[in-house]
């Protein structure tokens, strides 16, 4: 292509509080319609707006964590339009005085680490939802929704591929769920972005006319509505035409965007201060105890594990792109002592469970305790490695206790010598063909009355010590 | 005396020696409410949820030793303030059926306080307008001259305090909705600190310029409903927490030592001869009791009913926005599609003068004019601020008239907007300042027809207004409507 490509993206994301960000109405995903919800958040005659104060904390916590500065003063707006989403005809937002500003977040772009600049974190409220019905008759507003607290980043134009904007967009979900301001559920719609593109001829320096494409919500649709985008732009410019400054709306099935609407019809949103809450002002101390609730961020604990714990790269950034992943190898590595020996399960066997059964397992039944329980248990050779899968596929199952596990199904390694001895003296009784060709020289032998030996012990022998008896016992026959 | 004619103070000590009951005294109101149907003050009178009350006030002052002075007293709340269970309809068509399921602030207080609700006190609807003629209920007639205006927007309150309809009543004040119409019929209007009382559940007409405040016969009164109703509410976060005291304590009218100041723009051309005689004879009683007059001036003044105008439509076309005959109130059930749905519902749900105020806000608000209007009222609005601070140095008091003129005609105003805007030019600058002020009758016209002084003070100065108040009050008596005698 003749052109750069230039995006800036607006991302969306719902703030993970326990109540709504001006009423006390729950904050969960869901719900039967119009059951969460109260007179505030349904803007009926004469109610105000209470700010959550737990919103204005992660909204810090967001921006901190994106190295922005903090307004000591901020201040909301209300954006004014009708649509019936929006309870009271307008949304809290904030104009011109954001709580955060001028940030940046590193992303890495091959081997090169690139830094995206945040122009502004700000907050403002979600709407409800619009529910259709097939015939086109009727539509339905479910409130649930409205009130949600959202924040909503905004960076700078400084992305210069589809795929650069997947990274951010994956590096940004990665530092909120550390931060823990948000689940960055994609599918429920937690976190949504806009995508906002031009084209700028190579070596030019006046940049291009800008489409936006809103709420798209998924990583992989972001890559490729900013790709179709691209293109769509080049071929246009391509052909002599011009690019019209509009809003278009990305469907992610048919592969391509629509027009939503032009320039002409860009909304006025008539933004003013919002008369009903006071101005934010943020003290040094409540700076301090939040910058201090910061955990270390998903490209630092990378770096200790490659650096510190000799992990490599390839396996610290799988395990640091999820916290919960993160979170569970740091304790059980913790626990076992071991940090190699937890990074290899996690990287064969915890992954392709996780694959199998989703990322929940990591959340309701294996923690870094149990985890790394199971590995020091292996390492002491109290169970064999084939007994700790299957500690760990009961434990997904059932959620039963580890050591509960391994004494109901009996998989403690049996150590008793005289058990043992009088197990592979059984074998070798059962075997006397292997025992005349071990008597004649074949080596071989050894490595089958083993096998069997370990299978009359039910794979619970600690095969060190089964190995040592049997060539006791054969010596006997020497 | 009709007991109905008796202030809370000596009602209340009444109800305490057992002279009356409650419900016998509510039931005296609900009649007087009957008698006078014409004055028109009332939207929706409750009387079975009254009589409800009063028995449980009653109960209260036979079971406690310590009750509320408002315990079984009557009163009548402007129907913009939200009653559970009770219709509010901000005497507009959009909200006719409109029964709210919560409770304002206030009306939980005061019904915690044992006062019993006789109804819901007609309006300009959603509080637009001087005179309580944009109204779906009827105009509200004054009780001193059926032929007058009440003034607005709660004329129906003032009036209900005048003719003896309410013990006190519960107003809003955004430009001068409670001192105008206080003025208006002879009574005693508060206009609170902005923030000092809750405005949770107000419907809002213009959030930075409203606030709730009492209209009641005398200054004690006025005082005792200020006990009741102000303070920090959790629900309502421009209400300020540690500002609210005693209004009752130390209420003796001493003026001596007080520095009063008189803008000279509010002794202007523009005030009618007669209304200022009485208010210099007001001024003239209060020197005499030791205070000193001194001329000063607010030159920014003049700019304030243009910004009160753009700033307070502003805000309406956005508060007033949520009636869209989506979830509640007024719907139009032909619309074919959402942009006639709310085209048609707000046409025809909203009246001539809040459409008006809705256009000039929405204009104001419009990019490309935004800085022209709405901003640049946003800074005379604080230069306002600063030259009523800088007077607050010099003086203690600001008096002024409450309004030009004694109440108007009914109709006489009603084609004319502007002339409408320009009756509040001597109260909206305390809003547009968040200051507190007050309305004290201090005499009648040549017409027979009452007239308000206006005392402003500094942010949360109430209880010394409410003092300067006592004295204009001892000084000239209550003013009192003889004609509705033994009706």
């Amino acid at each position: 292509m003749d052109y750069d490509i230039i995006i800036g993206l607006e991302i969306h994301v719902e703030l993970k509080t326990s109540s709504k960000i001006f009423c006390g109405c729950s904050n969960e995903f869901g719900g039967e319609p119009n059951t969460r919800c109260c007179p505030i958040c349904l803007g009926m005659p004469g109610t105000l707006p209470v700010l959550n104060k737990k919103v204005l904390e992660y909204t810090i916590k967001a921006g901190l964590a994106m190295q922005c500065k903090i307004a000591k003063f901020s201040k909301f707006d209300r954006k004014n339009y009708f649509y019936p989403d929006m309870s009271k005809a307008y949304q809290v937002s904030q104009y011109d005085l954001p709580i955060c500003y001028d940030g940046y977040v590193d992303i890495d772009v091959g081997d090169k680490t690139k830094r995206i600049g945040i122009e502004r974190i700000h907050i403002e409220e979600d709407a409800g939802k619009l529910i259709h019905d097939s015939n086109g008759q009727e539509s339905l507003i479910d409130y649930n929704r409205c009130g949600v607290p959202l924040i909503e980043i905004v960076t700078r134009p400084d992305l210069r591929s589809p795929e650069e904007a997947k990274i951010l967009l994956e590096t940004i979900k990665s530092i909120l769920e550390y931060t823990e301001v948000s689940d960055c559920k994609m599918q429920e719609g937690s976190l949504r972005a806009d995508v906002n593109l031009s084209l700028k001829r190579k070596g030019s320096k006046s940049l291009g006319v800008r489409t936006e494409m809103k709420n798209i919500n998924s990583l992989r649709a972001v890559q490729r509505a900013a790709q179709a985008e691209a293109e769509r732009q080049a071929g246009i410019l391509g052909s002599g035409c011009e690019v019209y400054q509009e809003t278009r709306r990305w469907d992610d099935n048919k592969g391509e965007s629509f027009i939503m609407r032009g320039k002409e019809e860009a909304m006025d949103y008539r933004f003013f201060p919002e008369p009903d809450l006071p101005p934010v002002c943020v003290d040094e101390k409540f700076l301090k105890a939040i910058q201090a609730s910061i955990p270390q961020l998903p490209r630092q604990r990378r770096e200790r594990y490659v650096n510190d714990l000799g992990i490599p790269r390839y396996d610290a950034d799988l395990i640091t792109s999820n916290k919960h992943l993160a979170d569970v190898f740091e304790r059980a590595s913790e626990v076992c002592g071991n940090p190699k020996l937890v990074s290899n399960w996690i990287m064969t066997d915890i992954m392709r469970r996780i694959n199998e059964k989703g990322e929940e397992i990591l959340n309701s039944h294996i923690n870094g305790d149990n985890l790394g329980w199971i590995l020091s248990s292996m390492e002491r050779g109290e169970i064999t490695h084939a007994s700790a899968i299957q500690v760990i596929d009961v434990l997904i199952e059932t959620g039963e206790e580890p050591g509960n596990i391994i004494e109901r199904l009996g998989l403690k390694v049996q150590r008793d010598e005289a058990l043992v001895v009088k197990a592979v003296k059984e074998v070798i009784n059962k075997n006397p063909q292997a025992l005349s060709d071990y008597l004649s020289g074949k080596e071989k032998a050894v490595g089958f009355l083993m096998g069997k030996s370990m299978a009359a012990l039910k794979g619970r022998g600690d095969p060190i010590q089964v190995r040592e008896i049997l060539k006791k016992e054969l010596q006997s026959y020497l | 005396m009709s007991i109905c004619k008796k202030t809370i103070m000596e009602t209340s000590e009444l109800l305490r020696t057992k002279k009356i009951g409650a419900v016998e005294l509510t039931k005296e109101y609900l009649k007087n409410i009957r008698k006078n149907a014409d004055i028109n003050a009332y939207v929706t009178v409750c009387e079975n949820e009254a009589v409800n009350a009063a028995e449980s006030a009653q109960k209260l002052l036979d079971s406690e030793d310590e009750v509320s002075p408002l315990c079984g007293i009557p009163m009548g709340i402007k129907d913009n303030i939200c009653t559970k269970d009770i219709r509010t309809t901000c005497a507009s068509k959009m909200l006719e059926n409109f029964t709210p399921s919560y409770s304002a602030t206030i009306y939980n207080k005061l019904q915690r306080s044992g006062a019993v609700l006789l109804g819901k006190l007609n309006m300009d609807e959603f509080a637009m307008g001087s005179s309580t003629e944009y109204t779906i209920f009827g105009s509200v007639h004054n009780p001193w001259n059926g032929e007058y205006v009440a003034g607005g927007s709660s004329g129906g309150s003032a009036s209900a305090v005048a003719a003896n309809l309410a013990a006190f009543a519960l107003g809003s004040d955004t430009g001068g909705s409670i001192r105008q119409p206080a003025s208006f019929c002879g009574v005693v209007g508060l206009k609170p600190t902005y923030g000092l009382v809750s405005r949770f559940g107000l419907i809002a007409f213009a959030s930075s310029l409203d606030q709730i405040g009492p209209i009641s016969k005398d200054i004690t009164d006025c005082a005792l409903i200020m006990n009741a109703i102000a303070g920090h509410d959790p629900k309502d976060s421009t209400s300020v927490k540690g500002h609210a005291s005693d209004y009752l304590e130390d209420l003796d009218g001493k003026v001596d030592q007080l520095r009063i100041g008189l803008p000279m723009e509010f002794f202007d051309s523009a005030l009618d001869g007669d209304v200022g005689a009485v208010i210099r004879n007001a001024l003239k009683s209060l020197e005499s009791r030791g205070a000193t007059l001194s001329e000063c001036s607010l030159p920014s003044i003049k700019n304030a009913v243009p910004a009160y105008y753009l700033i307070s439509s502003s805000e309406a076309s956005s508060n007033l926005a949520r009636y869209d005959g989506i979830r509640f109130g007024y719907r139009n059930e032909n619309a074919k599609n959402i942009a006639d749905l709310y085209r048609l519902s707000r046409k025809e749900g909203f009246g001539s003068e809040v459409k008006r105020r809705i256009l000039l806000g929405t204009y104001a608000l419009s990019s490309g004019y935004q800085d022209e209007l709405y901003k640049k009222a946003l800074k005379v609005r604080s230069i306002i601020s600063q030259e009523f601070n800088s007077a607050f140095e010099k003086y203690d008091v600001i008096a002024a008239p409450t309004c030009p003129t004694t109440a108007f005609k009914l109709g006489e105003k009603l084609n004319d907007p502007l002339k409408m805007y320009l009756n509040d030019i001597y109260t909206v600058a305390v809003n547009l300042a968040g200051l507190p002020a007050i309305s004290v009758p201090c005499g009648k016209g040549k017409n027979g027809l009452p007239v308000g002084i206006q005392l402003i003070g500094k942010p949360f100065s109430e209880k010394l207004l409410l003092n300067v108040g006592k004295r204009i009050e001892k000084e000239i008596g209550r003013l009192e409507i003889e004609q509705k005698e033994g009706l």
